[in-house]
């Protein structure tokens, strides 16, 4: 009788244990790594972002305003760039080529902007063409509002869906009481627009008289990853929580994804920022990390040039300096792993054409993942 | 009682200024803990600690206070290399954080008067001004 009494109780432990994510997830260092990290790209500064021509060179982003074409082993500088705000995180962010871009020559990219009158900065997207290594034909799609001197939260990063919308993410420029719970507010947001620049009829917030129209999801605090899924076509984020807390969201149209009224992080100091980690009307994230790892750039693995990668995410981490492999079973994280350690803070990784993976680290440069065989 | 009225006078004089100094100072510091809220915490965290072998800490930093212009110097232009701290190498890039000069004489007044830290003078703006690159 007593030893069933125990056991009943034990049952009900387990059960309560196999509800939620085990908040202290555990990150594992591989034994036998199955690549070497081989220096593609040397002597870059903050690597926002890059992406990849057709021709197999890369476009990167360095924060501090230089746009750099990268062609066979050689760096050159694209002029016309336009003025960014260089504050805080603010900076030359995010680049993205249109999925039609051997077409139509498009390129995207977001920074932080002065344009307005106000003081301060604001997260601004802008299209142009590339010619004679400069840009051209530069239109400039969205720019958030109200200017602000504030360092935190510009977001962003830029992704293309199936149907050739844009979506891109806006962090809430440190003002988490005001902006990202506010559809008539910029900021801490991820917004869906035509490639024109143009608001989708139905984007979720239209018939809201005020509301900025090009918002699809909102309550979100400063999302630095952003992909398509390849096999759902879903869009996925991640993004920074506070201290603790760090999320990565399916994004769904409309959807309120509850900061800064509930997450799983507290302030810096250490200080509850609420008690909520669930709220009627918002959005769980399939995934947290406490602690922290502080995630920049996302991106999916879609072949098997590594072994039993296949599926995973790759998530660049800023704090703890290192690539995080996310090994997926739909939208559970099943396994995480530790891949080059201490190499440096993370900005940006991606798949290339060739089914390579590309990481960007700050201070050092560009890293092609190279299969052992 | 001659020589009583230009001492007291002096005194006054001396007086002022140091309550004027420490005023002038502590709202420096006042803004300086904005600017760290702000720009700082999220590496170096709430205290000044930073994060072993990543983020130098600010706290008890022998950095701080015998590398007055080069601490100056870093937070105005980004710093890029190894550094030592306390005994301990770091090796990681701050970016240049887009401050203007009054600010990082604030946030530097801030750290310098914070967690075990101490300063003989003041950082002004114009201090600041002058670190070239």
């Amino acid at each position: 009788m007593k030893k069933s009494i125990i056991l009943g109780c034990l049952f009900v432990v387990m059960l309560n244990c196999s509800c939620a994510q085990d908040p202290e997830n555990k990150v594992i260092i591989p034994t036998d790594p199955v690549f070497d990290a081989e220096l593609f790209v040397d002597d870059l500064q903050i690597p926002w972002g890059f992406t990849f021509l057709p021709d197999k060179s890369l476009l990167i982003t360095e924060k501090n305003g230089t746009l750099i074409h990268f062609s066979k082993g050689k760096k050159t500088t694209i002029g016309n760039v336009p003025e960014v705000y260089q504050r805080g995180q603010g900076g030359l962010l995010d680049v993205a080529l249109h999925p039609n871009y051997e077409k139509n020559g498009w390129i995207y990219f977001t920074y932080a902007s002065q344009e307005g009158d106000e003081k301060g900065g604001n997260t601004a997207l802008m299209r142009a063409k590339l010619k004679n290594n400069g840009l051209v034909e530069k239109e400039l799609l969205y720019k958030a509002v109200p200017n602000t001197t504030k360092g935190q939260h510009f977001g962003s990063r830029i992704v293309f869906d199936n149907e050739g919308y844009l979506y891109f993410s806006i962090g809430e420029r440190g003002d988490r009481d005001v902006n990202p719970q506010d559809i008539k507010r910029d900021g801490g947001k991820i917004y869906r627009i035509y490639d024109d620049g143009r608001i989708p009829e139905d984007n979720p917030f239209v018939n809201v008289e005020g509301a900025k129209t090009a918002i699809y999801s909102y309550g979100h605090r400063n999302p630095q990853g952003l992909i398509k899924h390849p096999v759902t076509g879903e869009v996925w984020d991640h993004e920074h929580g506070p201290r603790g807390g760090d999320e990565i969201n399916v994004i769904k149209k409309g959807a309120n994804y509850g900061w800064p009224l509930v997450t799983y992080g507290i302030n810096y100091s250490g200080t509850p920022i609420t008690d909520n980690t669930t709220m009627e009307g918002m959005e769980q994230p399939i995934h947290y990390w406490v602690p922290s790892i502080a995630p920049s750039g996302m991106a999916y693995v879609t072949t098997d040039t590594y072994k039993n990668w296949k599926g995973s995410l790759l998530v660049g981490s800023l704090a703890f300096q290192y690539l995080e492999r996310l090994q997926m079973a739909g939208t559970k994280v099943v396994a995480r792993e530790k891949l080059m350690a201490d190499m440096g803070r993370v900005r940006a990784v991606k798949e290339g054409p060739d089914g390579l993976i590309y990481v960007a680290v700050e201070g050092k440069g560009i890293y092609k993942l190279v299969p052992k065989k | 009682m001659k020589i009583f009225i230009p001492i007291y006078f002096i005194i006054i004089t001396c007086l002022g200024i140091w309550v004027f100094q420490e005023s002038e100072l502590s709202k420096s510091m006042e803004r300086g803990k904005e600017v760290y809220a702000d720009f700082c915490v999220t590496c170096h965290l709430d205290n000044g600690e930073g994060v072993a072998y990543t983020f130098p800490p600010l706290a008890n930093s022998d950095y701080l206070t015998t590398k007055r212009k080069a601490s100056i110097h870093a937070i105005k232009y980004g710093l890029q290399g190894e550094i030592t701290v306390n005994g301990t190498t770091y090796n990681s890039a701050m970016s240049s954080m887009g401050l203007e000069d009054e600010e990082i004489a604030d946030v530097m007044n801030y750290i310098m008067n914070s967690w075990g830290n101490t300063q003989d003078e003041m950082v002004t703006s114009e201090e600041v001004e002058s670190i070239e690159k």
